[in-house]
Parts: structure tokens; C-alpha cells; sequence
């Protein structure tokens, strides 16, 4: 079944862009990432031009963050003080982010940008996570190894503008919040991804969070960011297809509730590591088009600039 | 004596008139003698994208008063294009340099009965942009000819890729030595806009007859609105998108809270 999609103005096969909602749905439901990461590089790959795809990405990331802070608002795994502290600071990182966007977009670099920030973000916390996974496994198999400090105080937790967040039982300086939010409004606007598999680290190793709050917390300001991003690519480079976010997100909804059940009998490092070599795998693919000779070295744009 | 003057001076605007009259009907009348030589239409005036829509094809049909060539050259609406050359810089490849062309048609698709330079030359070719080598796009840059050239064929190039350009000539089909038809496909990816139909009689290598029949493609229904809707009021379409959004996430979670 084909249908046309208005903005992009080509025609997809719905049931395709249904099946890649699912399947990144699913994996996103079972790891408990936003899976943005895989869904922008799969819509370029069927032919949607990236401006486009990082528009739409970040309009149905906004429906995928609402449904999935409900879950961990039931339980009561939000953090609201630190999350609207961390907005703050992705406002900020958000409106720079698309204005870096329609600067490359003008100069013609989007293309390279996206993708060149896709295999360094990928790369770097997909190869971290993969020997963090790893070496846990390997703990586990002995388990004298000697266990870490709880508590690590580095320069970061001298900055000023200190403020106590009662529900994280921390009391850490506003900027380090606003600033972890700043780098991840800035990768909703230019990756078009959520940027939860960096907030996500971030929040546990940089602010010492309690990790049954992290991922609620980080969903929570992603709403807000990808949001704000949704509204200023609409605004300023009119990259959002509603209808392509439409089809991805009916996909996703439904592969994220088997992603779920699915995650449910995986063991915790066993999930992180299949994760990390997934995030590795795509960083390499991408890294791997940049490097080989493309087929066409002349591509050709009728957008206006 | 005013008066009688004046008589005078309208009689003279009447003559006057009247012979424009008389030089315009003369004018029409060899016109439509010249036009009569080849009429032809097409089955659709309109070519309307719909959410389902996946290409579609156009007959264009016509009679010429004797024998001779026809060709057919449809013309999509023209707008500026970039053309981009990647190049190795540290290792990858990004976007280097540029060429803007100023007037490149967003389809462009030539039919004849025969191959081209069997009954028409290089001038005549020229003149009416037939065919690719001889398709105008206003290259803006001041560079050296095979430079452009380079860029042009890329431009080409990719336009056939997309589907948009033909890779060869179309067929255009004589019933016997006056009836002649073809089809004209359009891919899903077509541009909006007025495309310009071009038939052309051809006899002794001169083009004796031509007619341009106009053909519109634009968005109607769903598609079109929301087309309309993110390029007349973007932040509107943005705020619309993301309460869409939030109201899909709301339903999602509250749907699947009890599965």
C-alpha cells in the first residue's frame, strides 16, 4: 500500500515504514531507549531525505516520550525539579541546534554533519557501553573483583548556582543539569534522535542520580525538547511530515509493548551488551558510507535556501 | 465648424478601427490555417496527487493533415536547482563545490515517431530545446565550459535517477498516416506545477506547426491541505504536529495501560 507523504513529496509503502516503526519500537521497548538513533538512518536509507527525517523524528519522538513518561509517572519515577532544570538548559541547546541545522542546510553540509554526528555519538558511547557491559559480564563470572566508589567528587560537582533536589536526594549545582540538557536539545535538532542513550549515562555517572529515576526523568525533558524542536523545524526549515510521523509512530506504539515483554526475560548486561554492539554496528555502517566512494559524486537540491 | 471636425476625426478612428479588425481576423484565420495543421490533446488536463497516489500515465493524442514527423516535449515547471560535488576532504566525503542553475525544469521528457536526427538538425533542435543536449537551464556560475559541462550532465543525471528526465526517447505512434498517440508517464515524485505540452509537425527539417496544450499536476485532498497548511502557517502546522503528538502518546499509553 503506497501512500504519499506531502512534505518529503515522494510515495512510500506504508506497510515498510509501518514494519521499521515496529521494529525499532521493539528494540526500543526491550533495551528502553528512544530508538531515534536507528529510525533516522533507516528513513534515509529508503530515500527520505535527512532534513526531513530529523524533522519527522523529532515530531514522533514527542508522542513516543509522552507514552512512555506515563508508565514511570504511575510509579512515581519522575524527577521534576531536575527535569525542568535540565529543560531549561534544552531550550537553550534546542534553538541552537536547528539554527546550526538551516546554517548547514544553506551551506549544503547537512547530509555530511548528520551523519558525521551520528558515528562520533554512536561510536564513542556505543563502544563505552559495550566494555562497561562486557566487563560486567566478566564480574559476574568472579565476583571478587573489587567493587567501585559510590560517590566520586569530581571539579564538575564544584560549579556554583547550587540546588538541592530533594527527590534525587542530591544537592549539585543547577548548572551540570542545564548543561546535560543543553547537549541533548542540541542532538534532538541536528540527529533528530531523543539523545536518551547519552542523557541516560550522563544523569547516572555525571550527576550520580539514583537509576530508577534516570529513565523517567530523561523522558520527561525529552518531551519538552523534541517538542520545541518539532516546532522550530517546522518554523524555520518546514522539515516535519506529519504523515511519515503518523505511520511511524503506530508502528512504534505496537513494537514497543512486545519490545517490553520481550525485555522482560533478557538479563540486564546480557541487554546492555546486545545494545552497545547494535549502536556500534550502525555507527560502523555509517562511518563506512562516508569513507567508501559514493556511487554519484554530484547530488542535486531544489530546496530553496 | 467644431462639430464637422469632430465627425471627421471619428470617421477616421472608425476606419482606423475597422482596418485593426480586419488585420486581426486576417491574422487569426491564417492562424488557425497554420494550427490546423496539427491539433492534438491530451486524456487529462490534470494530473491530481491524492495520499495514494503512485504515478500515473497521460495519452496525448492528435491528428496531423498529411505526412510528416512529430515531436512531442513535455516541459515541467521551472525552478533553481544546486548542484553538489562531493569531494575526499581528511579522509571522507562531503559536499564541495556548487553550481546553481536558475531554470531547471522538474520534468523533462522528449517523444518522436523516429529518431531525431533522421528528419531534424542541430538549429532547429536548438531552437525549440528538443531533447536533452538542448535543454536551456541557466547556469548561474561563470565557470569553464567542460567544468559545466561536468555539472550539467550530473544534474541530468540525477534528474533520470529520479525518474523525472527520460532515458530515451518515448515512442509516439502513428495509425495510420494522420492519427498519432502516446502515453506520458508520471512517477510518484512528480513536481507540482503547470508542465508545458509541446507537439510539433515536422516536414523538410523545419518545424511547420506547433501546439502547446497546458497540463497541471497538483496536490488535492488530505495531502494538499497539509502541504498548503506547513507552507502558509508553519509554526500553526508545528504547534498542530506537536499537540497531535502529545494527544497520540496520551491515547498509546492509555490504550496499552491495560493490555
Amino acid at each position: 500500500m503506497q501512500v504519499y507523504l506531502p512534505i518529503a513529496e515522494m510515495s512510500v509503502n506504508a506497510l515498510l515504514v509501518l514494519g521499521m516503526g515496529g521494529l525499532v519500537g521493539f528494540l526500543s521497548g526491550m533495551f528502553g531507549v528512544g530508538g531515534g538513533f536507528l529510525m533516522t538512518p533507516l528513513l534515509i536509507f529508503i530515500g527520505v531525505p535527512p532534513a526531513i527525517a530529523v524533522g519527522t523524528q523529532a515530531n514522533q519522538l514527542v508522542a513516543a516520550s509522552v507514552s512512555g513518561v506515563l508508565a514511570h509517572w504511575r510509579r512515581g519515577n519522575v524527577d521534576v525539579k531536575l527535569g525542568v532544570v535540565m529543560l531549561l538548559g534544552g531550550m537553550v541547546g534546542t534553538v541552537v541546534g536547528v539554527w546550526i541545522f538551516s546554517i548547514l542546510q544553506r551551506i549544503g553540509q547537512i547530509d555530511a554533519a548528520i551523519t558525521l554526528s551520528y558515528v562520533f555519538f554512536l561510536g564513542t558511547i556505543g563502544t563505552m557501553m559495550m566494555v562497561e557491559a562486557s566487563r560486567a559480564l566478566i564480574r559476574r563470572r568472579a565476583p571478587t573483583a573489587k567493587r567501585g566508589k559510590l560517590h566520586r567528587h569530581i571539579w564538575l560537582h564544584g560549579l556554583p548556582l547550587k540546588m538541592r533536589f530533594h527527590r534525587s536526594k542530591l544537592y549539585i549545582s543547577a548548572l551540570l543539569p542545564a548543561g546535560i540538557g543543553a547537549i541533548g536539545g542540541m542532538l534532538v535538532a541536528i540527529m533528530g534522535i531523543g539523545g536518551g542513550f547519552m542523557l541516560v549515562p550522563a544523569m547516572i555517572y555525571l550527576l550520580n542520580m539514583p537509576t530508577g529515576l534516570v529513565a523517567g526523568t530523561s523522558l520527561f525533558q525529552i518531551i519538552f525538547t523534541t517538542a520545541m524542536a518539532t516546532l522550530l523545524q517546522a518554523a524555520t526549515n518546514q522539515t516535519v511530515d506529519v504523515m511519515l510521523a503518523l505511520l511511524l509512530l503506530i508502528g512504534g506504539v505496537v513494537g514497543a509493548q512486545f519490545g517490553t515483554k520481550a525485555g522482560g526475560r533478557l538479563r540486564g548486561e546480557q541487554a546492555r551488551l546486545l545494545l552497545a554492539s547494535l549502536v556500534v554496528a550502525v555507527a560502523l555502517k555509517l562511518a563506512f558510507d562516508l569513507v567508501m566512494e559514493p556511487n554519484d559524486v554530484f547530488t542535486i537540491s531544489t530546496r530553496m535556501s | 465648424m467644431s462639430a464637422v471636425r469632430k465627425g471627421a476625426g471619428r470617421l477616421w478612428s472608425v476606419r482606423i478601427a475597422g482596418g485593426l479588425v480586419g488585420l486581426l481576423a486576417g491574422v487569426f484565420l491564417a492562424a488557425t490555417v497554420w494550427a490546423q495543421q496539427l491539433v492534438a490533446d491530451l486524456s487529462s488536463h490534470l494530473i491530481a496527487i491524492t495520499t495514494g497516489f503512485t504515478g500515473t500515465e497521460v495519452v496525448l493524442f492528435g491528428t496531423t493533415d498529411g505526412a510528416g514527423d512529430v515531436a512531442i516535449v513535455v516541459t515541467g515547471p521551472r525552478t533553481p536547482v544546486t548542484v553538489r560535488r562531493k569531494e575526499r576532504i581528511a579522509g571522507i566525503w562531503i559536499n564541495a563545490r556548487s553550481v546553481r542553475f536558475e531554470q531547471v525544469p522538474g520534468y523533462y521528457m522528449v517523444a518522436t515517431n523516429r529518431p531525431l536526427d533522421q528528419f531534424v538538425g542541430r538549429p532547429v533542435l536548438e531552437r525549440h530545446q528538443i531533447g536533452l543536449p538542448n535543454l536551456q537551464l541557466g547556469p548561474r556560475e561563470q565557470l569553464a565550459p567542460d567544468q559545466l559541462a561536468l555539472f550539467r550532465s550530473a544534474l541530468i543525471r540525477n534528474k533520470q535517477r529520479a525518474g523525472l528526465y527520460g532515458i530515451t526517447l518515448g515512442q509516439v505512434a502513428f495509425l495510420g498516416e494522420r492519427l498519432f498517440r502516446t502515453n506520458i508517464y508520471f512517477p510518484a515524485n512528480v513536481p507540482t506545477g503547470l508542465y508545458n505540452v509541446e507537439a510539433l509537425l515536422i516536414r523538410d527539417g523545419e518545424v511547420v506547426s506547433a501546439q502547446t496544450t497546458p497540463l497541471v499536476v497538483s496536490k488535492v485532498g488530505f495531502s494538499a491541505e497539509i502541504y498548503d497548511f506547513a507552507r502558509n502557517q508553519p509554526m500553526i502546522y508545528g504547534v498542530a504536529a506537536v499537540i497531535g503528538a502529545i494527544a497520540a502518546g496520551w491515547l498509546a499509553g492509555a490504550i496499552f495501560r491495560r493490555v
